[in-house]
């Protein structure tokens, strides 16, 4: 029996970002009230979720009802968080204030126009993430999950080019389009089944439900086909769209918030909808483990291909949010903790390669893999950090990436899925394969290496590193990845809670 | 003074008619007061009423104190089902009286008190509809509220716009004809005109009720209210009825006119024939839905290939016609396809109401008629679209507005019935709505050509400054926006109170399916 907490925490939580919006519009002539703004509402979304965590570490869920539904006929929009709903916000709100420190020096790096509206957005899809994170039922996660889609769409257009246009569609086409064809005929279905419950608290919704193998498998891929922003093949298309996006949106949306929004649906999906003793039952779990593992093999194929570096980098997150998806449909213990730990272990690895890729255009414009040979002498806090990062993604230590991939690599093995086992291994390989040799190169550039700096000597003088603002942030993130190796206590505690909860 | 409340909301604006036709002449600036606060007066009745109906059942009210037996008396009845839409025509006429101020005065200054006679008339003719209890009286008021819009549309200057009213009133002069032949029948048969009369005849004594006489007189009064809220194929005349008439006539029309012949229908079905006798005929309700499923793709199907903008929305509003008349028919075991067009009516009306309002501000700002028009309007008009933005998104139906929910009800409803065409046109229309007003947002967003690379050039593009409407549209905008997201939030509260309406239905059971 899970103790129940009433508080307004989660509700001031996702508040503050959402109050943020107005004010940042208000102050758009006074850039530096602007700015603060930003921060003071980054802060105050990351107390708020800090003040929640001993409430959850004691192994007790909050909740609220925003608004009451009337019984039998209607779901009310209620936040519940638990240990798997802070990971994600503890994540996101931190990984914020980051990005806007970041966000400020790039933007203004690269005189972009148009900045308090990329500011102002900004904050309501953050305000929708922690929505998602806290939602306490399917109804509530659908709200924020549309919310977030539409108000990322500025940010991802934001260029107002051709090229956005393109970027911006084939985003709402894949995102919206998913999230109606499956998502919505999913949850009404579900809605029926279970004769109106749509909550999260107890024992999962369809727990217990008779249904036949086919409608299991059927209604577990339209939910994960609907919730698209995970980004399993073949409705992946819109993450290397989506790059068309300013950096540090790619950084903290399409690292973190966005796509994670996506995976924490299915987890949420795989555990609070169908429950995972429904699944073990039925054996409905393997046929989304193929799905999975077929995307992260076929991503991390096509990222070794990419020469432009945002484009290798959305790649990989296809495949790493696959891992996290794999890790839940395994439906072992070990392995669904692992894809807790790995959504808050790809988010501060993924977020500093994107900083990075970003800092390097900041500092030199260069998009591409090919044109960074030897540039590490000239940049190496950026690429000191995008080998912390690489490492982290990778999955070898000192990152907390280890960690993350130690226990999904134990799941898989105690389920007894040999070649699911075999599927992490070959996709580590391939991890390695296209990120390290763009460090390696960066320090060590090979004899005939093209490129600018492919002769730069590695002198004091030489250094020229983007502004601060950007350089700071990514030292930090890449920090985070080792330094959680080292402390992973919090993130472990809150995953094995969540897991203990869906047990 | 409230025994009197059904009485008062029908005459207030009948006298603020007769007085703004009295003095209006002598000065045009009497004639905006003297309509809102007659319609201020109807509002508060209607709300006052509302509040009754749900503490104390429904109001009945004998004009004259004639009482039914006699059979010419006229019955207003308020109850749970209509206090909900008159509170509707209230807050969409009000909003509308204030975006038409200057708007009326601008195209044709000596028609100012004409439009406001007209437009009282028309809010006499549909608070009347709405709580008549009488067949009979219900063919007069749609006739007034018809004569009246006839002329609101003819108003314009342009020479499109006469042509289509003169269409209008042909195809509406037909429907009208109709519903009168059909009342005529069921007078036949029954010898009552009073709809509860009616019903009782109907429900107990079979021999009338299968007579041939009434299937007959239900196809005509069904096919003349089907013309008047242009239910495909019957929608010749709204599209450019809506569309070339003044801004200030088509935003009172599209909202109110469409949605108060679905109530009439819903009213009809349920108070003078009785779903049970309805759905015991078999086959009429999957006839009936695949009807619907066609104006739903129909009607989005014509949407995507207009270039402007009215027309755009006016075909939106044949695919929403399509939506509550569906539900209205699914016959589903808990009502809840009903349940839904009910809670439809009133989230459509305010739909509507929030995209032609900002239709009406792009046409006066920046005389926008066709899509490529609206280039750049996120920079030109913030604020107009921001309404503009809210209506879309609950077209296409996205939570919390309330075009989600409503959508959420009727699929609900059409999965019980087992009729899978009605759920999946719902959802084509959405994803066709969703690809309607993202082309817009494009435009808006983007320009008709966006640049083709992402360079320095583009940051130092000139300052626009925006041109926002004038405070009488934008808060009429920005209230109907907001009043889209909180029926959204408060759904559940509403629909329990379309649950009291729907309460004495018979339960839907198999044996007259």
């Amino acid at each position: 029996m899970e103790n129940t907490v009433t508080s307004l925490l989660p509700v001031w939580a996702c508040l503050a970002s959402l109050l943020a919006v107005p004010l940042i519009v208000i102050f758009r002539k006074e850039i530096f009230l602007r700015e603060l703004t930003t921060f003071v509402a980054g802060f105050a979304k990351l107390g708020f979720v800090l003040a929640m965590l001993p409430i959850i570490l004691e192994g007790k869920v909050i909740t609220t009802t925003l608004f009451e539904g009337v019984s039998g006929i209607n779901v009310p929009i209620v936040f519940r968080v638990d240990g798997l709903g802070m990971t994600f916000a503890l994540v996101a709100s931190s990984l914020w204030i980051l990005t806007s420190l970041y966000g400020i020096g790039y933007m203004r790096g690269l005189k972009e126009h148009s900045q308090t509206r990329f500011f102002a957005f900004f904050a309501l899809s953050l305000s929708a993430t922690l929505g998602v994170a806290f939602a306490g039922n399917l109804l509530t996660l659908y709200l924020f999950y549309e919310l977030l889609s539409l108000s990322t769409w500025p940010l991802v257009t934001h260029h107002q080019d051709k090229e956005a246009r393109t970027g911006g569609r084939t985003y709402l086409t894949h995102l919206l389009g998913t999230s109606v064809a499956f998502g919505i005929p999913a949850i009404v279905y579900t809605f029926i089944q279970s004769g109106g419950d749509l909550s999260f608290a107890g024992p999962a919704i369809l727990a217990g439900n008779d249904m036949g193998y086919v409608t299991a498998v059927a209604l577990l891929l339209a939910f994960t086909f609907g919730f698209s922003k995970a980004g399993l093949m073949p409705f992946h298309s819109w993450l290397p769209g989506a790059m068309v996006a300013p950096t540090p949106v790619s950084a903290l949306l399409h690292a973190v918030a966005v796509v994670k929004v996506g995976v924490f649906c299915v987890i949420r999906v795989v555990t609070g909808v169908f429950g995972i003793e429904l699944l073990e039952k039925l054996g409905a779990n393997l046929v989304l483990c193929w799905v999975a593992a077929f995307t992260v093999i076929t991503s991390s194929l096509i990222a070794l291909s990419q020469d432009s570096l945002k484009r290798r980098l959305a790649f990989s997150t296809i495949g790493q949010l696959s891992y996290i998806v794999l890790g839940v449909a395994l439906l072992h213990e070990m392995a669904v903790t692992g894809s807790v730990l790995h959504i808050a272990a790809h988010a501060v690895g993924k977020i500093t390669l994107f900083f990075c890729a970003g800092a390097i255009y900041v500092a030199t414009g260069k998009k591409y893999v090919s044109e960074l040979a030897g540039l590490g002498k000239r940049m190496p806090f950026t690429f000191a950090a995008f080998f912390l990062g690489s490492l982290g993604v990778i999955g070898l230590p000192p990152t907390i990436g280890l960690i993350s991939k130690f226990h999904l690599v134990v799941g898989a093995a105690g389920s007894g899925h040999t070649a699911l086992l075999v599927v992490f291994l070959i996709s580590t390989i391939l991890n390695a394969a296209y990120f390290l040799p763009i460090s390696f190169q960066a320090f060590f550039p090979s004899k005939g290496a093209k490129g600018e700096w492919a002769n730069a000597t590695f002198s004091r003088a030489n250094i020229k590193e983007a502004p601060l603002a950007c350089v700071l942030p990514l030292c930090i993130t890449a920090g985070l990845t080792v330094g959680l190796f080292f402390f992973p206590g919090v993130l472990l505690n809150l995953a094995e809670i969540f897991v203990d909860s869906v047990k | 003074m409230n025994d009197q409340l059904p009485a008062i909301i029908v005459l207030a604006p009948m006298f603020g008619a007769l007085l703004v036709s009295l003095v209006g002449n002598r000065d045009h600036r009497i004639c905006f007061p003297v309509a809102l606060v007659s319609l201020v007066i109807s509002m508060g009745a209607a709300i006052a009423a509302t509040q009754q109906v749900f503490t104390s059942g429904p109001i009945d009210y004998f004009m004259g104190g004639w009482e039914k037996p006699l059979g010419i008396g006229i019955q207003l009845r308020i109850d749970a089902l209509n206090s909900l839409v008159l509170l509707a025509i209230g807050t969409v006429s009000i909003l509308v009286a204030f975006f038409s101020i200057r708007r009326v005065g601008e195209q044709n200054t000596e028609k100012t008190p004409q439009f406001y006679v007209l437009y009282l008339l028309l809010c006499v003719g549909l608070f009347g509809i709405t709580i008549t209890g009488d067949a009979f009286n219900l063919f007069v008021l749609i006739e007034i509220s018809s004569l009246t819009s006839y002329g609101l549309v003819a108003m314009g200057s342009s020479r499109r716009g006469t042509h289509a009213a003169f269409n209008y009133v042909i195809m509406g002069t037909v429907g009208a004809s109709f519903y009168l032949i059909g009342v005529g029948y069921l007078y036949m048969k029954t010898g009552s005109l009073n709809m509860m009369d009616i019903r009782t005849i109907l429900a107990s004594n079979a021999e009338v009720a299968d007579s041939s006489a009434v299937t007959i007189a239900f196809l005509f009064i069904l096919v003349g209210i089907w013309i008047k809220m242009a239910f495909f194929p019957l929608n010749g005349w709204l599209p450019n009825a809506y569309s070339y008439c003044p801004s200030s006539s088509a935003c009172i029309l599209a909202p109110l006119m469409t949605k108060v012949s679905v109530y009439v229908m819903i009213r009809v079905m349920i108070s003078v024939f009785g779903l049970d006798w309805i759905f015991s005929n078999a086959g009429w309700s999957e006839l009936v839905v695949w009807l619907a499923v066609i104006a739903i793709m129909a009607g989005s199907i014509f949407a995507l290939a207009q270039r402007e903008i009215k027309k755009m929305l006016c075909y939106l509003i044949v695919a929403e016609v399509g939506y509550m008349v569906g539900g209205a028919w699914l016959a589903d075991d808990g009502w809840w396809g009903l349940t839904g067009s009910i809670y439809h009516i009133l989230a459509d009306a305010m739909m509507t109401l929030c995209l032609f309002l900002s239709a009406g501000i792009f046409a006066r700002r920046f005389n926008a008629v066709e899509i490529s028009d609206l280039e750049g309007l996120f920079k030109r008009a913030p604020w107009t679209s921001v309404g503009f933005v809210i209506g879309a998104l609950a077209m296409i139906g996205v939570p919390p507005t309330c075009g989600f929910y409503s959508k959420f009800y009727l699929i609900r409803g059409g999965i019980d019935a087992g009729q899978w065409q009605f759920v999946a046109a719902l959802l084509i229309s959405s994803l066709v709505n969703a690809v309607l007003f993202f082309r817009i947002f494009e435009i808006a967003h983007f320009g008709n050509k966006p640049a083709e690379g992402h360079n320095q050039e583009d940051h130092s593009r000139e300052k626009i400054t925006p041109q926002d409407g004038p405070w009488t549209a934008l808060v009429p905008l920005l209230t109907a926006a907001a009043i889209i997201i909180l029926l959204g939030l408060f759904n559940g509260q509403i629909v329990e109170l379309i649950r009291v309406a729907l309460d004495d239905l018979p339960p839907m059971a198999a044996n007259f399916k």
